[in-house]
Protein backbone atom coordinates (compact mmCIF):
# COMPACT_ATOMS: atom_id res chain seq x y z
CA UNK A 1 0.00 0.00 0.00
CA UNK A 2 2.74 2.43 0.96
CA UNK A 3 4.66 1.48 -2.19
CA UNK A 4 1.61 2.34 -4.32
CA UNK A 5 1.55 5.93 -3.02
CA UNK A 6 5.30 6.48 -3.14
CA UNK A 7 6.44 4.65 -6.28
CA UNK A 8 3.68 4.48 -8.93
CA UNK A 9 2.77 7.60 -10.90
CA UNK A 10 -0.95 7.19 -10.22
CA UNK A 11 -0.30 6.74 -6.54
CA UNK A 12 1.84 9.86 -6.31
CA UNK A 13 -0.74 11.90 -8.23
CA UNK A 14 -3.52 10.67 -5.94
CA UNK A 15 -1.42 11.44 -2.89
CA UNK A 16 -0.72 14.96 -4.08
CA UNK A 17 -4.40 15.59 -4.90
CA UNK A 18 -5.36 14.21 -1.51
CA UNK A 19 -2.88 16.48 0.26
CA UNK A 20 -4.08 19.50 -1.70
CA UNK A 21 -7.69 18.76 -0.76
CA UNK A 22 -6.64 18.26 2.84
CA UNK A 23 -5.30 21.82 2.88
CA UNK A 24 -7.85 23.47 0.60
CA UNK A 25 -11.12 22.15 1.94
CA UNK A 26 -10.54 23.23 5.56
CA UNK A 27 -9.29 26.62 4.36
CA UNK A 28 -12.34 27.19 2.16
CA UNK A 29 -14.74 26.11 4.90
CA UNK A 30 -12.88 28.29 7.39
CA UNK A 31 -13.10 31.15 4.89
CA UNK A 32 -16.90 30.94 4.93
CA UNK A 33 -16.91 31.41 8.69
CA UNK A 34 -14.20 34.07 8.56
CA UNK A 35 -16.31 36.07 6.14
CA UNK A 36 -19.17 35.78 8.63
CA UNK A 37 -16.82 36.75 11.49
CA UNK A 38 -15.62 39.75 9.51
CA UNK A 39 -19.18 40.97 9.06
CA UNK A 40 -20.05 40.26 12.68
CA UNK A 41 -17.07 42.24 14.00
CA UNK A 42 -17.88 45.11 11.68
CA UNK A 43 -21.49 45.05 12.81
CA UNK A 44 -20.59 44.83 16.50
CA UNK A 45 -18.34 47.89 16.38
CA UNK A 46 -21.16 49.80 14.67
CA UNK A 47 -23.56 48.56 17.36
CA UNK A 48 -25.47 46.42 14.91
CA UNK A 49 -26.31 42.77 15.31
CA UNK A 50 -25.02 41.62 11.93
CA UNK A 51 -26.23 38.53 10.11
CA UNK A 52 -28.25 36.42 12.56
CA UNK A 53 -31.04 34.80 10.55
CA UNK A 54 -29.50 31.94 8.53
CA UNK A 55 -28.64 29.10 10.88
CA UNK A 56 -27.80 29.42 14.58
CA UNK A 57 -26.56 33.00 15.17
CA UNK A 58 -26.46 33.37 11.38
CA UNK A 59 -23.49 31.00 11.14
CA UNK A 60 -24.62 29.69 7.78
CA UNK A 61 -24.93 33.17 6.24
CA UNK A 62 -21.84 32.75 4.04
CA UNK A 63 -23.14 29.48 2.63
CA UNK A 64 -26.44 31.13 1.77
CA UNK A 65 -24.47 33.90 0.08
CA UNK A 66 -22.35 31.42 -1.87
CA UNK A 67 -25.49 29.71 -3.07
CA UNK A 68 -26.99 33.02 -4.09
CA UNK A 69 -23.90 34.09 -6.01
CA UNK A 70 -23.79 30.82 -7.88
CA UNK A 71 -27.43 30.80 -9.02
CA UNK A 72 -27.39 34.45 -10.15
CA UNK A 73 -27.07 35.37 -13.80
CA UNK A 74 -23.59 36.10 -15.16
CA UNK A 75 -23.76 39.52 -16.79
CA UNK A 76 -21.09 40.24 -19.40
CA UNK A 77 -20.94 43.93 -20.32
CA UNK A 78 -21.20 44.84 -24.00
CA UNK A 79 -17.76 45.49 -25.42
CA UNK A 80 -16.01 43.49 -22.71
CA UNK A 81 -13.12 41.30 -23.72
CA UNK A 82 -14.78 38.02 -22.79
CA UNK A 83 -11.70 35.84 -22.47
CA UNK A 84 -9.84 38.30 -20.23
CA UNK A 85 -13.06 39.19 -18.40
CA UNK A 86 -13.43 35.61 -17.17
CA UNK A 87 -9.72 34.98 -16.84
CA UNK A 88 -9.33 37.82 -14.31
CA UNK A 89 -11.38 36.39 -11.40
CA UNK A 90 -9.91 32.95 -12.03
CA UNK A 91 -6.40 34.41 -11.87
CA UNK A 92 -7.15 36.14 -8.58
CA UNK A 93 -8.67 33.02 -7.09
CA UNK A 94 -6.05 30.57 -8.34
CA UNK A 95 -3.15 32.77 -7.21
CA UNK A 96 -4.71 33.24 -3.79
CA UNK A 97 -5.10 29.48 -3.48
CA UNK A 98 -1.69 28.33 -4.71
CA UNK A 99 0.10 30.63 -2.28
CA UNK A 100 -1.00 28.22 0.47
CA UNK A 101 1.20 25.50 -1.03
CA UNK A 102 4.26 26.69 0.89
CA UNK A 103 2.59 27.64 4.18
CA UNK A 104 3.48 25.11 6.84
CA UNK A 105 0.87 24.40 9.51
CA UNK A 106 3.08 22.29 11.74
CA UNK A 107 6.63 20.94 11.34
CA UNK A 108 6.44 18.99 8.07
CA UNK A 109 2.77 19.78 7.41
CA UNK A 110 3.37 21.61 4.17
CA UNK A 111 2.43 20.79 0.57
CA UNK A 112 5.68 21.97 -0.99
CA UNK A 113 8.62 22.09 1.41
CA UNK A 114 10.75 24.23 -0.89
CA UNK A 115 13.70 26.32 0.19
CA UNK A 116 12.54 29.44 -1.68
CA UNK A 117 9.11 29.59 -0.04
CA UNK A 118 9.34 33.29 0.78
CA UNK A 119 10.36 34.09 -2.79
CA UNK A 120 7.48 31.97 -4.04
CA UNK A 121 5.00 33.89 -1.88
CA UNK A 122 6.41 37.11 -3.31
CA UNK A 123 6.08 35.90 -6.87
CA UNK A 124 2.51 34.84 -6.31
CA UNK A 125 1.42 37.94 -4.46
CA UNK A 126 2.94 40.25 -7.06
CA UNK A 127 1.13 38.31 -9.77
CA UNK A 128 -2.11 38.88 -7.90
CA UNK A 129 -2.22 42.42 -9.21
CA UNK A 130 -2.81 40.97 -12.69
CA UNK A 131 -6.22 39.59 -11.74
CA UNK A 132 -7.25 43.05 -10.62
CA UNK A 133 -5.89 44.98 -13.57
CA UNK A 134 -7.20 42.44 -16.08
CA UNK A 135 -10.64 42.63 -14.51
CA UNK A 136 -10.63 46.41 -14.64
CA UNK A 137 -9.41 46.59 -18.19
CA UNK A 138 -11.61 43.85 -19.63
CA UNK A 139 -14.79 45.38 -18.22
CA UNK A 140 -14.58 48.16 -20.83
CA UNK A 141 -15.89 50.70 -18.34
CA UNK A 142 -14.44 53.75 -16.63
CA UNK A 143 -14.89 53.04 -12.92
CA UNK A 144 -13.45 49.53 -12.99
CA UNK A 145 -10.53 50.84 -15.00
CA UNK A 146 -9.82 53.65 -12.54
CA UNK A 147 -10.17 51.20 -9.68
CA UNK A 148 -7.76 48.75 -11.21
CA UNK A 149 -5.21 51.48 -11.95
CA UNK A 150 -5.32 52.61 -8.34
CA UNK A 151 -5.09 49.04 -7.18
CA UNK A 152 -2.11 48.22 -9.36
CA UNK A 153 -0.14 51.25 -8.18
CA UNK A 154 -1.03 50.55 -4.58
CA UNK A 155 -0.18 46.86 -4.60
CA UNK A 156 3.15 47.46 -6.31
CA UNK A 157 4.07 50.27 -3.89
CA UNK A 158 3.49 48.26 -0.77
CA UNK A 159 5.00 45.07 -2.10
CA UNK A 160 8.36 46.84 -2.05
CA UNK A 161 8.32 47.59 1.67
CA UNK A 162 6.69 44.23 2.40
CA UNK A 163 9.62 42.55 0.69
CA UNK A 164 12.24 44.64 2.48
CA UNK A 165 10.68 43.88 5.86
CA UNK A 166 10.78 40.17 5.12
CA UNK A 167 14.42 40.46 4.06
CA UNK A 168 15.16 41.59 7.63
CA UNK A 169 13.52 38.45 8.92
CA UNK A 170 15.43 36.35 6.41
CA UNK A 171 18.72 37.85 7.58
CA UNK A 172 17.81 36.96 11.14
CA UNK A 173 16.69 33.41 10.38
CA UNK A 174 19.11 32.50 7.59
CA UNK A 175 16.35 30.65 5.77
CA UNK A 176 13.82 31.26 3.01
CA UNK A 177 11.84 28.25 4.15
CA UNK A 178 8.96 29.02 6.50
CA UNK A 179 9.64 25.93 8.56
CA UNK A 180 13.22 27.16 8.91
CA UNK A 181 12.05 30.67 9.85
CA UNK A 182 9.79 29.31 12.57
CA UNK A 183 12.53 26.99 13.77
CA UNK A 184 14.88 29.97 14.04
CA UNK A 185 12.38 31.62 16.40
CA UNK A 186 12.37 28.61 18.73
CA UNK A 187 14.73 30.11 21.28
CA UNK A 188 15.40 29.86 24.98
CA UNK A 189 13.23 32.83 25.91
CA UNK A 190 9.93 31.49 24.60
CA UNK A 191 7.70 34.28 23.36
CA UNK A 192 10.59 36.77 23.54
CA UNK A 193 12.67 34.76 21.09
CA UNK A 194 10.11 35.32 18.37
CA UNK A 195 10.95 37.89 15.74
CA UNK A 196 8.34 40.41 16.84
CA UNK A 197 10.73 41.65 19.52
CA UNK A 198 13.97 42.07 17.55
CA UNK A 199 11.96 43.33 14.57
CA UNK A 200 9.51 45.27 16.69
CA UNK A 201 8.83 48.37 14.58
CA UNK A 202 8.67 46.27 11.44
CA UNK A 203 5.75 44.24 12.77
CA UNK A 204 3.53 47.30 12.50
CA UNK A 205 4.94 48.21 9.11
CA UNK A 206 4.39 44.68 7.90
CA UNK A 207 0.85 44.65 9.16
CA UNK A 208 0.00 48.00 7.59
CA UNK A 209 1.63 47.00 4.32
CA UNK A 210 -0.38 43.80 4.44
CA UNK A 211 -3.55 45.87 4.79
CA UNK A 212 -2.55 47.92 1.75
CA UNK A 213 -1.45 44.87 -0.20
CA UNK A 214 -4.80 43.13 0.28
CA UNK A 215 -6.79 46.32 -0.45
CA UNK A 216 -8.38 46.29 2.98
CA UNK A 217 -9.54 49.45 4.72
CA UNK A 218 -8.09 51.99 5.42
CA UNK A 219 -6.43 51.40 2.03
CA UNK A 220 -9.50 50.18 0.14
CA UNK A 221 -9.16 52.84 -2.54
CA UNK A 222 -9.45 50.34 -5.39
CA UNK A 223 -13.02 49.66 -4.37
CA UNK A 224 -13.80 53.01 -2.69
CA UNK A 225 -17.51 52.46 -2.20
CA UNK A 226 -18.34 56.14 -2.24
CA UNK A 227 -16.50 57.05 -5.46
CA UNK A 228 -15.84 53.98 -7.54
CA UNK A 229 -18.80 51.89 -6.34
CA UNK A 230 -16.67 48.77 -6.07
CA UNK A 231 -13.71 49.57 -8.28
CA UNK A 232 -12.56 46.84 -10.60
CA UNK A 233 -15.42 44.56 -9.53
CA UNK A 234 -18.25 46.85 -10.68
CA UNK A 235 -19.11 44.89 -13.81
CA UNK A 236 -18.77 41.50 -12.19
CA UNK A 237 -21.68 39.43 -11.00
CA UNK A 238 -22.48 35.92 -9.90
CA UNK A 239 -19.66 33.35 -9.71
CA UNK A 240 -16.87 35.56 -11.17
CA UNK A 241 -17.59 38.10 -8.44
CA UNK A 242 -17.59 35.31 -5.88
CA UNK A 243 -14.16 34.22 -7.11
CA UNK A 244 -12.84 37.78 -6.68
CA UNK A 245 -14.28 37.96 -3.20
CA UNK A 246 -12.91 34.60 -2.09
CA UNK A 247 -9.55 35.45 -3.64
CA UNK A 248 -9.36 38.71 -1.72
CA UNK A 249 -10.37 37.17 1.58
CA UNK A 250 -7.94 34.32 1.04
CA UNK A 251 -5.14 36.84 0.50
CA UNK A 252 -6.15 38.47 3.79
CA UNK A 253 -5.98 35.17 5.66
CA UNK A 254 -2.66 34.43 3.94
CA UNK A 255 -1.29 37.73 5.22
CA UNK A 256 -2.49 36.82 8.74
CA UNK A 257 -0.72 33.48 8.37
CA UNK A 258 2.46 35.21 7.14
CA UNK A 259 2.42 37.60 10.10
CA UNK A 260 2.04 34.66 12.47
CA UNK A 261 4.82 32.67 10.80
CA UNK A 262 7.34 35.45 10.28
CA UNK A 263 6.99 37.40 13.51
CA UNK A 264 4.94 35.40 15.99
CA UNK A 265 6.48 31.97 15.91
CA UNK A 266 3.91 30.06 13.88
CA UNK A 267 3.00 26.91 15.75
CA UNK A 268 5.34 27.61 18.67
CA UNK A 269 3.60 27.73 22.01
CA UNK A 270 3.59 31.15 23.70
CA UNK A 271 3.09 29.60 27.14
CA UNK A 272 6.05 27.62 28.53
CA UNK A 273 5.03 24.07 29.32
CA UNK A 274 2.27 23.79 26.73
CA UNK A 275 3.26 21.80 23.63
CA UNK A 276 3.75 23.44 20.23
CA UNK A 277 0.83 22.64 18.00
CA UNK A 278 -1.10 23.65 14.89
CA UNK A 279 -3.74 25.08 17.24
CA UNK A 280 -1.38 27.91 18.20
CA UNK A 281 -0.98 28.82 14.53
CA UNK A 282 -4.76 28.82 14.09
CA UNK A 283 -5.23 30.96 17.19
CA UNK A 284 -2.62 33.43 15.95
CA UNK A 285 -4.19 33.60 12.48
CA UNK A 286 -7.62 34.18 14.03
CA UNK A 287 -6.21 36.90 16.28
CA UNK A 288 -4.67 38.75 13.36
CA UNK A 289 -7.83 38.30 11.36
CA UNK A 290 -9.72 39.90 14.23
CA UNK A 291 -7.35 42.86 14.10
CA UNK A 292 -7.85 43.05 10.33
CA UNK A 293 -11.61 43.11 10.88
CA UNK A 294 -11.34 45.71 13.65
CA UNK A 295 -9.15 47.93 11.50
CA UNK A 296 -11.80 47.78 8.80
CA UNK A 297 -14.40 48.92 11.31
CA UNK A 298 -12.49 51.75 12.98
CA UNK A 299 -10.42 53.48 10.31
CA UNK A 300 -11.49 56.05 7.72
CA UNK A 301 -10.10 55.71 4.21
CA UNK A 302 -6.79 57.31 3.22
CA UNK A 303 -6.62 59.79 0.41
CA UNK A 304 -4.72 58.52 -2.60
CA UNK A 305 -1.79 60.91 -2.27
CA UNK A 306 -1.52 60.07 1.44
CA UNK A 307 -1.43 56.40 0.56
CA UNK A 308 1.40 56.92 -1.90
CA UNK A 309 3.23 59.23 0.48
CA UNK A 310 3.15 56.67 3.28
CA UNK A 311 4.17 53.90 0.92
CA UNK A 312 7.13 55.56 -0.76
CA UNK A 313 8.27 58.26 1.67
CA UNK A 314 7.76 56.59 5.04
CA UNK A 315 7.60 52.83 4.68
CA UNK A 316 10.22 52.37 1.99
CA UNK A 317 13.04 54.39 3.69
CA UNK A 318 12.18 52.94 7.09
CA UNK A 319 12.20 49.33 5.92
CA UNK A 320 15.29 49.87 3.78
CA UNK A 321 17.12 51.43 6.75
CA UNK A 322 15.96 48.57 8.90
CA UNK A 323 17.40 46.00 6.52
CA UNK A 324 20.79 47.74 6.67
CA UNK A 325 20.58 47.99 10.47
CA UNK A 326 19.64 44.33 10.87
CA UNK A 327 22.45 43.32 8.54
CA UNK A 328 24.94 45.17 10.76
CA UNK A 329 23.46 43.75 13.96
CA UNK A 330 23.57 40.25 12.51
CA UNK A 331 27.13 40.57 11.21
CA UNK A 332 28.57 41.81 14.51
CA UNK A 333 26.32 39.72 16.75
CA UNK A 334 24.77 42.69 18.53
CA UNK A 335 22.32 42.20 21.42
CA UNK A 336 23.54 38.72 22.22
CA UNK A 337 23.06 37.58 18.66
CA UNK A 338 19.32 38.31 18.71
CA UNK A 339 19.47 39.27 15.04
CA UNK A 340 21.44 36.29 13.80
CA UNK A 341 19.94 33.11 15.12
CA UNK A 342 20.52 30.92 12.12
CA UNK A 343 21.65 27.36 12.63
CA UNK A 344 23.66 26.73 9.50
CA UNK A 345 25.73 28.94 7.25
CA UNK A 346 26.25 32.34 8.84
CA UNK B 1 13.33 74.05 11.69
CA UNK B 2 11.87 72.94 14.97
CA UNK B 3 10.17 69.60 15.21
CA UNK B 4 7.25 68.50 17.32
CA UNK B 5 8.76 65.34 18.78
CA UNK B 6 5.69 64.41 20.81
CA UNK B 7 3.57 64.51 17.72
CA UNK B 8 6.10 62.54 15.70
CA UNK B 9 6.37 59.90 18.40
CA UNK B 10 2.59 59.60 18.57
CA UNK B 11 2.48 59.24 14.81
CA UNK B 12 5.01 56.44 14.74
CA UNK B 13 3.54 54.64 17.73
CA UNK B 14 0.15 54.70 15.98
CA UNK B 15 -1.50 56.40 18.93
CA UNK B 16 -4.53 57.40 16.84
CA UNK B 17 -4.95 53.81 15.87
CA UNK B 18 -4.62 52.55 19.44
CA UNK B 19 -7.22 55.03 20.62
CA UNK B 20 -9.52 54.09 17.78
CA UNK B 21 -9.04 50.45 18.61
CA UNK B 22 -9.98 51.06 22.25
CA UNK B 23 -13.10 52.94 21.23
CA UNK B 24 -13.94 50.23 18.72
CA UNK B 25 -13.60 47.55 21.40
CA UNK B 26 -15.80 49.59 23.73
CA UNK B 27 -18.59 49.62 21.17
CA UNK B 28 -17.83 46.01 20.23
CA UNK B 29 -19.13 44.94 23.64
CA UNK B 30 -21.79 47.64 23.96
CA UNK B 31 -25.44 46.61 23.75
CA UNK B 32 -26.63 46.59 20.17
CA UNK B 33 -29.07 49.19 18.94
CA UNK B 34 -30.58 47.07 16.17
CA UNK B 35 -34.01 45.47 16.41
CA UNK B 36 -34.83 42.21 14.65
CA UNK B 37 -37.49 44.13 12.73
CA UNK B 38 -40.22 41.78 11.68
CA UNK B 39 -40.06 40.04 15.06
CA UNK B 40 -39.32 43.09 17.18
CA UNK B 41 -40.67 46.58 16.63
CA UNK B 42 -39.75 49.95 18.01
CA UNK B 43 -42.15 52.01 20.15
CA UNK B 44 -44.58 54.34 18.34
CA UNK B 45 -45.74 57.72 19.56
CA UNK B 46 -49.51 58.19 19.95
CA UNK B 47 -49.08 60.98 17.44
CA UNK B 48 -47.57 58.66 14.85
CA UNK B 49 -49.01 59.42 11.41
CA UNK B 50 -49.39 56.19 9.51
CA UNK B 51 -52.04 54.71 7.27
CA UNK B 52 -55.34 56.61 7.12
CA UNK B 53 -58.67 55.40 8.38
CA UNK B 54 -62.25 56.69 8.38
CA UNK B 55 -63.90 56.21 11.75
CA UNK B 56 -67.46 55.48 12.79
CA UNK B 57 -69.46 56.44 15.86
CA UNK B 58 -70.02 53.64 18.36
CA UNK B 59 -73.56 53.17 16.99
CA UNK B 60 -72.13 52.36 13.59
CA UNK B 61 -72.90 55.69 11.91
CA UNK B 62 -69.98 57.01 9.90
CA UNK B 63 -68.49 60.17 11.28
CA UNK B 64 -67.60 61.94 8.05
CA UNK B 65 -70.08 64.71 7.18
CA UNK B 66 -68.46 65.63 3.86
CA UNK B 67 -67.42 69.12 4.94
CA UNK B 68 -64.45 68.77 2.58
CA UNK B 69 -62.09 70.56 4.99
CA UNK B 70 -59.57 67.75 4.60
CA UNK B 71 -59.80 67.98 0.84
CA UNK B 72 -59.21 71.72 1.05
CA UNK B 73 -56.32 71.57 3.49
CA UNK B 74 -54.49 68.69 1.85
CA UNK B 75 -51.22 70.15 0.52
CA UNK B 76 -50.67 67.24 -1.85
CA UNK B 77 -54.28 67.26 -3.07
CA UNK B 78 -54.50 63.58 -2.40
CA UNK B 79 -58.13 63.61 -1.24
CA UNK B 80 -61.17 63.70 -3.54
CA UNK B 81 -64.66 63.90 -2.05
CA UNK B 82 -68.12 63.81 -3.62
CA UNK B 83 -71.18 64.30 -1.41
CA UNK B 84 -74.98 64.09 -1.55
CA UNK B 85 -77.77 64.17 1.03
CA UNK B 86 -78.71 60.65 2.04
CA UNK B 87 -82.31 59.34 2.01
CA UNK B 88 -82.74 60.37 5.67
CA UNK B 89 -81.62 63.89 4.75
CA UNK B 90 -78.19 63.80 6.43
CA UNK B 91 -75.20 64.89 4.40
CA UNK B 92 -72.74 62.08 3.67
CA UNK B 93 -69.94 61.34 1.22
CA UNK B 94 -70.70 59.22 -1.80
CA UNK B 95 -67.04 59.08 -2.67
CA UNK B 96 -63.96 59.51 -0.49
CA UNK B 97 -60.80 58.75 -2.49
CA UNK B 98 -57.36 59.01 -0.97
CA UNK B 99 -54.34 58.64 -3.23
CA UNK B 100 -51.72 57.17 -0.90
CA UNK B 101 -49.02 57.69 -3.50
CA UNK B 102 -49.61 61.46 -3.33
CA UNK B 103 -50.08 61.69 0.43
CA UNK B 104 -47.15 63.16 2.33
CA UNK B 105 -48.43 62.07 5.77
CA UNK B 106 -48.49 65.61 7.15
CA UNK B 107 -51.58 64.92 9.24
CA UNK B 108 -53.38 68.14 8.22
CA UNK B 109 -56.52 66.19 7.27
CA UNK B 110 -56.70 64.82 10.79
CA UNK B 111 -56.14 68.30 12.24
CA UNK B 112 -58.80 69.84 9.97
CA UNK B 113 -61.48 67.25 10.62
CA UNK B 114 -64.17 68.67 12.96
CA UNK B 115 -65.59 65.22 13.81
CA UNK B 116 -62.41 63.13 14.07
CA UNK B 117 -63.49 61.10 11.07
CA UNK B 118 -60.31 60.93 9.00
CA UNK B 119 -57.34 59.96 11.14
CA UNK B 120 -53.86 58.64 10.58
CA UNK B 121 -53.50 55.39 12.45
CA UNK B 122 -50.46 53.58 13.84
CA UNK B 123 -50.15 51.19 10.89
CA UNK B 124 -47.07 51.71 8.70
CA UNK B 125 -46.88 48.28 7.11
CA UNK B 126 -49.23 48.62 4.15
CA UNK B 127 -46.89 48.11 1.23
CA UNK B 128 -48.51 46.72 -1.89
CA UNK B 129 -47.34 45.00 -5.02
CA UNK B 130 -49.12 47.34 -7.42
CA UNK B 131 -49.55 51.07 -7.52
CA UNK B 132 -53.31 50.74 -8.03
CA UNK B 133 -53.73 49.14 -4.63
CA UNK B 134 -52.59 52.40 -3.06
CA UNK B 135 -55.55 54.37 -4.47
CA UNK B 136 -57.77 53.98 -1.43
CA UNK B 137 -61.54 54.44 -1.72
CA UNK B 138 -64.16 55.05 0.97
CA UNK B 139 -64.78 51.36 1.53
CA UNK B 140 -61.09 50.62 2.13
CA UNK B 141 -60.76 53.58 4.49
CA UNK B 142 -63.83 52.58 6.53
CA UNK B 143 -62.43 49.06 6.61
CA UNK B 144 -59.20 50.41 8.06
CA UNK B 145 -61.27 52.32 10.62
CA UNK B 146 -62.95 49.11 11.73
CA UNK B 147 -59.64 47.26 11.90
CA UNK B 148 -57.64 49.84 13.83
CA UNK B 149 -60.41 51.49 15.92
CA UNK B 150 -59.05 50.21 19.27
CA UNK B 151 -55.54 51.55 18.66
CA UNK B 152 -56.76 54.80 17.10
CA UNK B 153 -59.14 55.52 19.98
CA UNK B 154 -56.37 54.82 22.47
CA UNK B 155 -53.92 57.11 20.67
CA UNK B 156 -56.46 59.94 20.40
CA UNK B 157 -57.22 59.64 24.08
CA UNK B 158 -53.51 59.67 25.04
CA UNK B 159 -52.86 62.69 22.86
CA UNK B 160 -55.96 64.63 23.96
CA UNK B 161 -54.34 66.35 27.00
CA UNK B 162 -51.82 68.04 24.72
CA UNK B 163 -54.32 69.52 22.26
Amino acid sequence: MVEFFTTTNLGITLLIIGQCLLVLVPILVALAFLMYADRKVWAAVQMRKGPNIVGVFGLLQSFADFLKYIVKEVVVPAGADKAVFFLAPMTTFVLAVIAWAVIPFNPGWVLADINVAVLYIFAVSSLEVYGVIMGGWASNSKYPFLGSLRSAAQMISYEVSLGLIIIGVIISSGSLNFTGIVAAQDGAYGIFSWFWLPHFPMVFLFFISALAETNRPPFDLPEAESELVAGYQVEYSSTPFLLFMIGELMAVVLMCALTSLLFFGGWLSPIPGLPDSILWLIIKILFFFFIFAMVKAITPRYRYDQLMRIGWKVFLPLSLGWVVLVAFFAQYGAFGGAYARWAVGG
Amino acid sequence: MSMDYTRAAKYFLLMDFVKGFQLGLKYFFAPKATLNYPQEKGPLSPRFRGEHALRRYPNGEERCIACKLCEAVCPAQAITIDAEPRDDGSRRTTRYDLDMTKCIYCGFCQEACPVDAIVEGPNFEFSTETREELFYDKEKLLDNGARWEAEIARNLEMDAPYR
